[in-house]
């Protein structure tokens, strides 16, 4: 397939691979970002064909995975209301809140829809404004244009029974919690290459310079991933720690002006809570005074009491880079994508059930234990 | 289409189906012999029985399936040839010829006599093709709202090809995996026009019948095939996946030779689907004698439903349980069932 093919190409491959291995002296622990690279990376079989000296690391950028139990109850609780038709992406449904899935209640009978675009959520209040209709706004700096549009969208056609429930978070903060962390083992990120463009490579610069960490911005593709790995396992060799973009096709250094226009517009920079880490100042948006009669939590007078992890789930160590899914005692034990205990278990990005669904090594391990 | 003019084209003197139709009086009478029982007009159906006597020789096969795909109208098909094709194809898989089918009605009130009978006159076709005869059937109506517009039941019975064997049993080490065709096609197909999604280009559901190519199959390899299966819902990676855990055996397979039409493989790009999860409706796994693998292949491309077949790899006595998938870039990974409904990603 055109603009794809050219990013999956075996021989392309191969020799970058090569390059990698050429590359490394001495072993490098990088982080990759995002969800979508993690899957992109075991689903294409990657990690096993790297240098052993390389250990990649799954980072925190599974939107689905760091919606906090709370923020989910508050989902949950809102779609259990008569009244209200509760819009989401697919992969939020099967995540577990303190009690119940969002899944779980639409079997139940609560109006829970899968939609592939906030601005279907508004056509969706136009056309029924006998009802409250919420959009489950979750995501990185990547999606939160589309939800700060359907906002602005819903302000202008007057569409006063839609709002969402806007649990945005945002990538550097998260950085740096890591790599302030005194465990950190992360040598160099893969920064994640839909977030830059949105946002530009400016937020990175004070971070690599901080922490003396090379950050990559990489795409997704098998391709782009090893490139990114070798440009950062170069900057790495060579002692440098800078900004480097290999998503070039689509990251600009000042970003998308217009899709942070609206973000800024519309969402505050707030404190936020991610699952598995906990909370993080300064780390999510939330939907600004002007628009709060848009904003779900203040429509609903939402105040739900926080809840707490299951005390055997380790994802925060997960997410963090301190652990790897195979280094918990349940996995695929007590922790199975059908029953997961944690969030990174749950959606398809994270790692845990990236690990459970295709990692050969895991499989391997399964079958011998038997 | 040639179909409608050889076909009687059913005259209803009513618009929709009301409960009146589901009542076994005037109305039920009116419908099946204005409609059904003139289109699908044959001997054992004209005697207008609840039953019907047959007479077939040999080992049987027979299945039974419901289909209430929604919606019931979709670029390719109809819920109607997709009843017919599904039961035909569920027969062949036994590597047995569908010859007699059952077919059920369920309707919703309300439905109109113009769907119907557009779905009516598909299921005439694709029997036809098929070589299968309607011989008994049902008709219920429920109210409006407690179903969704057709739910229809066919069951079918068909004599087994002499001289075969198709058993999980029967698969061992060295054996190859064929595929008749790209995968995903019908999922897809449904997947867009559920969310009211367009492409550049169509995408058709591949729905068909697989009774004559694997007819054929049989007729040249006989006890050479050992085992087959049509990847419906849950697609290839869960029938290999069931294959794999039933026989206790590894399968390989290469990423690189599993057919996807390019306008399939966008649109699940865009959908954030696995094909190898999306339903098809024409589409078959045979698991064959290595050595007769060749031959195999030559004989299903020339059937029109199979001129993409593929070997996509082998059954394998490592990773016992497990399907494993060489990537198109040379790494592998495993291919597991499918956990839950396929849910589309956020990102």
């Amino acid at each position: 397939m055109k603009h794809l093919d050219e990013y999956r190409d075996p021989h392309l491959f191969d020799v970058l691979m090569q390059e990698i291995h050429k590359k490394v002296s001495k072993p490098w622990t990088l982080m990759e970002i995002c969800g979508g690279q993690t899957h992109s990376l075991v689903k294409n079989g990657i990690v096993d064909l790297l240098p052993k000296e390389i250990t990649l690391v799954h980072g925190p950028g599974c939107p689905v995975c760091v919606t906090s139990l709370g923020v989910i109850d508050e989902a949950i609780h809102l779609a259990l209301r008569q009244d209200v038709i509760l819009c989401s992406y697919g992969d939020m449904l099967r995540v577990p809140g303190s009690h119940l899935s969002l899944l779980e209640v639409k079997a139940k009978g609560a109006d829970v829809r899968i939609l592939y675009s906030p601005l279907e959520a508004v056509q969706l209040a136009l056309a029924n404004p006998e009802k409250q209709v919420v959009f489950f706004a979750v995501g990185f700096e990547t999606t939160a244009p589309a939800n700060a549009l359907a906002v602005v969208h819903a302000d202008k056609v007057n569409a006063e029974n839609f709002s969402i429930l806007a649990s945005h978070v945002l990538v550097p903060p998260a950085m740096e919690a890591i790599l302030s962390d005194p465990e950190n083992k992360i040598d160099g990120f893969l920064a994640a290459g839909h977030v830059c463009t949105i946002m530009g490579l400016d937020e990175y610069y004070p971070i690599a310079e901080k922490y003396k960490c090379p950050i990559v911005v990489t795409g997704f593709e098998p391709i782009d991933l090893l490139q990114g790995i070798l440009m950062t396992v170069t900057q790495l060799e060579e002692g440098r720690y800078e900004v480097e973009n290999q998503y070039v096709r689509s990251v600009q250094q000042e970003g998308n002006l217009v899709a942070r226009q609206t973000l800024k517009d519309v969402f505050e920079v707030s404190d936020k809570v991610w699952r598995g880490i906990g909370p993080i100042p300064m780390s999510g948006f939330e939907v600004r005074d002007r628009y709060k009669r848009f904003n779900a939590r203040v429509k609903f007078d939402l105040n739900l009491d926080t809840v707490d992890e299951d005390k055997d789930c380790i994802s925060g160590a997960i997410m963090k880079g301190l652990k790897k899914p195979m280094d918990c005692p349940n996995f695929g034990v007590r922790c199975k994508p059908e029953h997961p205990l944690g969030a990174p278990m749950v959606s398809s990005e994270g790692a845990c059930a990236a690990y459970y669904h295709y990692s050969s090594a895991w499989n391997n391990a399964k079958i011998e234990v038997q | 289409m040639k179909m409608n003019l050889e076909c009687p084209v059913p005259q209803f003197d009513f618009d929709h189906i009301n409960l009146g139709h589901g009542s076994g009086g005037i109305l039920t009478h009116k419908l099946l012999n204005s409609g059904v029982f003139e289109v699908l007009k044959n001997p054992l159906l004209d005697q207008q029985h609840d039953g019907a006597i047959i007479d077939l020789h040999g080992k049987l096969a027979i299945s039974t399936d419901s289909y209430v795909v929604s919606p019931i109208f979709f670029p390719g098909g109809n819920i109607g040839d997709l009843a017919i094709n599904g039961t035909v194809n569920d027969l062949a898989m036994c590597g047995a010829s569908a010859r007699y089918l059952t077919l059920s009605f369920i309707l919703e009130e309300g439905l109109s006599m113009e769907e119907f009978k557009q779905v009516l006159m598909s299921i005439k076709k694709a029997a036809d093709l098929s070589g299968v005869e309607i011989v008994t059937g049902d008709t219920k109506v429920v109210q409006k709202g407690k179903g969704d517009k057709i739910f229809i039941n066919t069951t079918g019975v068909g004599v087994v090809h002499p001289h075969t064997d198709i058993r999980h049993q029967r698969v061992e080490e060295g054996d190859v995996v064929l595929l008749s065709g790209p995968i995903a096609a019908h999922g897809v197909a449904i997947m867009s026009l559920r969310e009211g999604l367009e492409f550049e280009t169509t995408v058709e559901s591949d729905t068909c019948s697989l009774k004559n190519p694997v007819l054929a199959l049989l007729d040249y390899l006989g006890k050479d095939v050992h085992f087959l299966r049509d990847a419906t819902r849950g697609g290839l990676a869960s029938v290999l996946n069931e294959l794999s855990e039933i026989t206790g055996l590894g399968i390989d397979i290469r990423q690189g030779d599993i057919a996807v039409a390019e306008e399939v493989s966008g649109a699940c790009e865009m959908l954030g689907l696995d094909p190898l999860y999306v339903a098809n409706e024409g589409v078959f796994v045979a698991v064959v004698k290595a050595e007769r693998a060749e031959e195999a292949l030559t004989i299903l491309k020339i059937h029109n439903s199979c001129t993409k077949a593929a070997a996509i790899g082998s059954i394998t006595s490592e990773h016992r349980g497990k399907v494993v998938m060489k990537s198109k870039i040379g790494g592998s990974r495993v291919v597991n069932f499918l956990q839950g409904e396929q849910l589309p990603r956020i990102c």
